[in-house]
């Protein structure tokens, strides 16, 4: 019975790695860098729903789409002044070394704006959950909640990827950016669009996460970040369907081994999981191999 | 002009003088004179931090002693002699406390109330160990901070936490399987962990889950809690600092788990966090020397004197420090010194006399001493109930 207490749980947490995924690969595969800032928005939307729900007294889901449409602006804005001017740069290196200044710069923005302190995120969710075989299993509602979230976010992102004219362009943006512009696809606008949906995610995984775990300080996004890039880079980076399943496999991984092996070398074992997994399949799980035009 | 307004800065520079010197004598009660260079008085010196980082617990543990010293003097001293008191600023700096002690020691000083925080009080026991000077420090818990023999403490250090926490547990029958969730990447939670482990052993407790967490994956605990609930601990035992209680405490109760929680110095300020839903921490204990929502006629007392001398509810360093002049007072009275004898004299008459006291503090009741310079005491516990802090 603890086992599946243990997988639920790890499913819920690899749902909140997926949805964090999400924004590291799409903006992987469509913009080619790795926005490690990308932690750091999902605390700036933390911080905003909580803003709206505890001083604002706005209700959960206005509060949500609040956070939501503040991460989107701040995704593009981020964009638009940080990385854009650097895109055609010599090095890629300048565009890395950038989105880990805005990183630092936006947790210390928020240590300046909401101080060091933890704070208690209210529980967006109310219903109490599950009690199944005669109360034995627990399944608390934030947890339902969470992996039907990413669920759905998936299903629908792969959808819009798959069929709308705009995530079309994604694709070929994706696969050839020279090619794209020259079939007068607006490169530009395409990738403020991925940066936009993948703070939009960003948001409501900082929503999720925050749930779960009812503590947000500046720090909060960094680590979840961090394991969320290996659980894109574990499911292969630039794929959908990849960090979904990079995302499950890791927080499952995550909290079996916490459980079954020990628990303080939970995190060790996640790292030594993606260094096996990158040299068996370089990759990633369901990472494409690109042939090098020459 | 500018001879006139030095003139009258001097002119009212003096006149402060004179007046403090006037308060100064006013307090002694005629009996002596204050601050004089102390063949009739005890000359009692204080370091800490008042300014910088850690400026509320120097402060803190300033206005403690200073409160104490006026009740003991107005009582009528010690042995029948005055005590005269200096504090000095180490801005929790090492080598600034050890400037604060020369400081100290030219102005007479006989015996040391300090230092509050525990890397200068290091520095400073080397010095008072080769002065052969009586040193008390009210605060600092690292095992170093009094590894001479000169040296006592008030506060527990921070291992021996554990070892009280489960005497605690064990006397007074709370559980005997016992779950523990620490933090293996603290010394601090680690080594009460160890303590703990090792005293349950001895007193017959069960330790049936022993789980770790780091600073680096400090959100999820539903591995930690699934194992204790599995593992059928009545109490869970936390040594960790309250952002994290709080966490595994609202864990517990989505899985569905309510033990007894019991923790240590580093869960008080748990009710104070932002947000916090103070229902879930209903029936929590923890081990803490001193609350001043503490109901007992002591503590209020102590509480009322201190906010009307200083505006401000003492925080527990202040009432360690107060309790400090109490036991140095026993073990004056008991080893018979008085302020004509020398420094090493008066050291090696109140190092027995501390071994042989007994003292009824804030932080405590029948204190003892052992050579070591630990204090062994009943640790106070707390209880939450309704949102607030009891005694139990």
């Amino acid at each position: 019975m603890s086992f599946i207490s243990y997988l639920i749980n790890g499913l819920s947490l690899g749902s909140v790695y997926a949805i964090i995924a999400l924004g590291y690969t799409m903006v992987y595969g469509i913009a080619k860098m790795l926005n490690f800032a990308h932690g750091d928005v999902i605390m700036i939307g933390a911080y905003t729903a909580l803003i709206s729900m505890t001083q604002l007294g706005v209700p959960v889901l206005p509060a949500i789409l609040i956070a939501v449409v503040v991460c989107t602006v701040l995704g593009v804005v981020i964009e638009r002044i940080a990385y854009k001017p650097l895109r055609n740069a010599s090095s890629s290196l300048a565009v890395l070394i950038t989105a880990i200044g805005v990183s630092y710069l936006l947790q210390n923005i928020a240590l300046l704006v909401f101080g060091a302190n933890t704070q208690t995120f209210p529980s967006v969710v109310k219903w109490s959950g599950l009690s199944l075989a005669g109360g034995q299993l627990k399944i608390s509602g934030v947890t339902i909640v969470t992996i039907a979230a990413c669920i759905v976010i998936m299903i629908v992102l792969t959808l819009f990827v798959q069929k709308s004219k705009p995530g079309q362009a994604m694709r070929a943006v994706s696969e050839d950016r020279g090619a794209a512009q020259l079939m007068g696809i607006n490169v530009n606008g395409t990738i403020a669009l991925t940066f936009a949906i993948g703070s939009a995610l960003a948001a409501v995984a900082g929503v999720l996460l925050c749930s779960a775990y009812p503590s947000l300080d500046p720090y909060t996004g960094a680590m979840p970040g961090i394991k969320a890039f290996v659980a894109a880079v574990f499911g292969g980076i630039g794929s959908i369907s990849g960090a979904f399943v990079g995302g499950i496999l890791l927080g499952v991984i995550e909290i079996l081994g916490r459980a079954y092996i020990s628990s303080q070398m939970a995190d060790a074992l996640v790292f030594a999981v993606l260094i096996i997994v990158l040299l068996v399949k370089p990759t990633g799980i369901l990472g494409k191999k690109i042939q090098e035009k020459v | 002009m500018k001879m006139m307004k030095k003139a009258a800065s001097v002119a009212l520079a003096s006149a402060l003088v004179v007046s403090l010197a006037a308060c100064g004598s006013n307090g002694g009660d005629g009996n002596s004179n204050s601050g004089s260079t102390g063949s009739d008085t005890f000359m009692i010196g204080g370091i800490g931090p008042t300014t910088g980082d850690n400026a509320i617990y120097g402060t803190a543990v300033k206005n403690g002693i200073q409160l104490a010293v006026d009740e003991i003097n107005e009582a009528g001293g010690i042995n029948g002699y005055q005590i005269s008191y200096k504090f000095e600023d180490d801005q929790s700096d090492s080598e600034k406390s050890v400037n604060a002690y020369n400081t100290l020691k030219d102005w007479g000083m006989q015996m040391l109330v300090g230092t509050v925080t525990s890397t200068p009080c290091v520095a400073v026991v080397e010095e008072t160990h080769v002065d052969n000077m009586f040193q008390f420090t009210p605060s600092a818990t690292s095992v170093e901070s009094v590894q001479y023999d000169n040296a006592f403490r008030m506060c527990f250090s921070d291992p021996s936490q554990g070892t009280v926490s489960a005497d605690y547990i064990a006397d007074n029958g709370l559980a005997t399987k016992i779950g523990v969730i620490y933090d293996s990447s603290s010394t601090y939670s680690t080594g009460i962990y160890q303590n703990f482990a090792a005293e349950a052993d001895v007193k017959g407790l069960e330790i049936v889950s022993a789980e770790a967490f780091t600073s680096d994956s400090n959100s999820d605990f539903n591995v930690q809690l699934q194992k204790a609930k599995d593992a059928g601990a009545e109490l869970v035992f936390l040594p960790i600092y309250y952002q994290e209680a709080s966490l595994i405490l609202a864990q517990a109760d989505r899985m569905g788990y309510a033990p007894k929680w019991f923790g240590v110095d580093g869960m008080d300020g748990i009710l104070n966090l932002d947000g916090f839903d103070a229902s879930l921490a209903e029936g929590v204990m923890f081990l803490t020397p001193f609350t001043p929502t503490a109901d007992d006629e002591a503590t209020q007392t102590f509480v009322a004197n201190y906010e009307a001398e200083f505006g401000d509810t003492p925080i527990q360093f202040a009432a360690d420090a107060y309790d400090c002049l109490y036991v140095i007072k026993a073990a004056a009275e008991k080893a018979g010194i008085t302020p004509d004898m020398s420094v090493s004299d008066i050291c090696d008459a109140m190092k027995t006399a501390m071994t042989e006291i007994t003292v009824d503090g804030l932080t405590g009741k029948q204190i003892t001493w052992g050579e070591d310079g630990e204090p062994s005491k009943e640790p106070t516990v707390v209880v939450i109930h309704d949102g607030a802090y009891t005694v139990m």
